[in-house]
């Protein structure tokens, strides 16, 4: 019960796209279509899932002092894996992310869950936490990336959504991110303190 | 190679392609420290500094070692790597040897260590000026100009955006949109004025 409660706060209570805020350069960039989004998400959480093991793993070996330079190869391990086997098996995708594939290892949730959470957790917990990020992370991007490409591609996974729908390219355009993430924001900020 | 091509990409990465405003990288810091000017400018010359000088660090690396050895692969991590050591570096000297300098910037280096515009700006060089596995003629000076100005770029969105908030403190905002909302809000005019500058044909 507890190990789904660590699962359960990702999606919705710590999701890190909206509530913590972290990880916006790949949220933004790439949210361009639903697949992007998807592949994206779905990346970013194998990173996860491998660091937190790895990370919670060798947590009472690693000296504190050189923590984060180690915490920092082994994400950067996992997302040189993630590079390599999406440019073999999805190499349209890997075209359509560039070089937001590498940036993961910047991403500040990766870090950020690493400093946090695994570092002091055991594996199984560690799991289950990157498990909820990562999907938490998924669908935060599959919601902007929907909105975006409808209202700015008219399309949805490549399928139109009306024939008389003219879409504008503003959404597509890097303002249209902007506007779309401040928005569900403060729409989210809204419900949250109308329920209190 | 004359000096235009170098006031090109100056001004692409400047205004046309703001590192910011128009590909996202380094947004967390610039949604985290831009409430004052003072200490968002200093973020800025911190941001400058390091971008430059990873842009001269990754270079040679990938150039003289990943290449001929055929280990581009190894590329994040060994970027990675490198720049945060030579961030960790630049802190403990500047805090030994200028102070002053260190009351400036000193404390926003730690932060930019793993802030997406300093690794993108090495990942974005070796994209865009090697060929083939070939570096492109003059490719080194051009990697440390694009440097320098995603850091000016970053500098620039960085003033403009907490000058704004400094203004924004006396207005008066949904309650649901405060602080962060209404921060995304105004990057995305900000970013639609950027815009502008994309129809430049130099």
């Amino acid at each position: 019960m507890k190990l789904l409660g660590e699962f359960i706060k990702g999606l919705w209570r710590e999701n890190p796209t909206f509530r913590i805020v972290l990880g916006l350069c790949p949220t933004l960039a790439v949210s361009t279509s639903v697949t992007n989004g998807i592949g994206m998400g779905l990346a970013a959480t194998f990173v996860l899932l491998g660091s937190n093991i790895f990370v919670s793993l060798i947590r009472n070996i690693v000296p504190e002092k050189v923590r984060i330079p180690c915490y920092i190869v082994v994400i950067a391990t996992f997302v040189t894996i993630a590079d390599l086997f999406m440019k073999a098996f999805a190499p349209l995708l890997s075209r359509s992310l560039g070089m937001f594939v590498p940036l993961i290892v910047v991403n500040c949730i990766v870090l950020g869950r690493a400093e946090v959470f695994s570092s002091k957790k055991p594996p199984m917990k560690s799991i289950f936490d990157a498990l909820g990020m990562g999907l938490g992370f998924t669908w935060a991007l599959i919601l902007i990336s929907a909105i975006r490409e409808i209202l700015g591609g008219g399309t949805i996974l490549g399928f139109y959504v009306s024939r008389t729908f003219q879409p504008s390219l503003f959404m597509i355009l890097a303002p249209g991110a902007l506007l779309t993430i401040g928005i569900l924001i403060g729409l989210l900020n809204y419900f949250t303190i109308k329920r209190k | 190679m004359d000096l235009s091509t170098y006031i090109m990409i100056l001004i692409s990465t400047v205004f046309i392609n703001n590192f910011i405003l128009s590909r996202f990288l380094g947004l967390c810091s610039f949604i985290g420290v831009s409430k004052e000017t003072g200490p968002a400018v200093s973020m800025g010359i911190a941001v400058t500094f390091v971008t430059t000088m990873s842009s001269l660090i990754s270079w040679p690396i990938y150039n003289f070692i990943l290449i001929p050895f055929h280990l581009e692969y190894l590329r994040t991590i060994s970027f990675i790597l490198v720049i945060a050591s030579f961030v960790q570096f630049t802190e403990i000297f500047i805090q030994k040897r200028a102070p002053i300098l260190y009351r400036i910037f000193g404390i926003y280096l730690p932060l930019i260590t793993v802030n997406c515009a300093v690794f993108g700006v090495a990942v974005l060089n070796t994209d865009m000026f090697f060929l083939d596995g070939k570096a492109v003629p003059f490719s080194f000076m051009k990697s440390i100009v694009q440097g320098f100005g995603a850091g000016v770029g970053y500098t620039l969105a960085m003033f403009l955006m907490s000058g704004i908030r400094e203004r924004l403190e006396f207005s008066e905002v949904p309650r649901s949109f405060k602080d962060v909302p209404i921060t995304f809000i105004i990057a995305s005019l900000m970013s639609l004025a950027f815009l502008g500058f994309s129809g430049f044909k130099i």
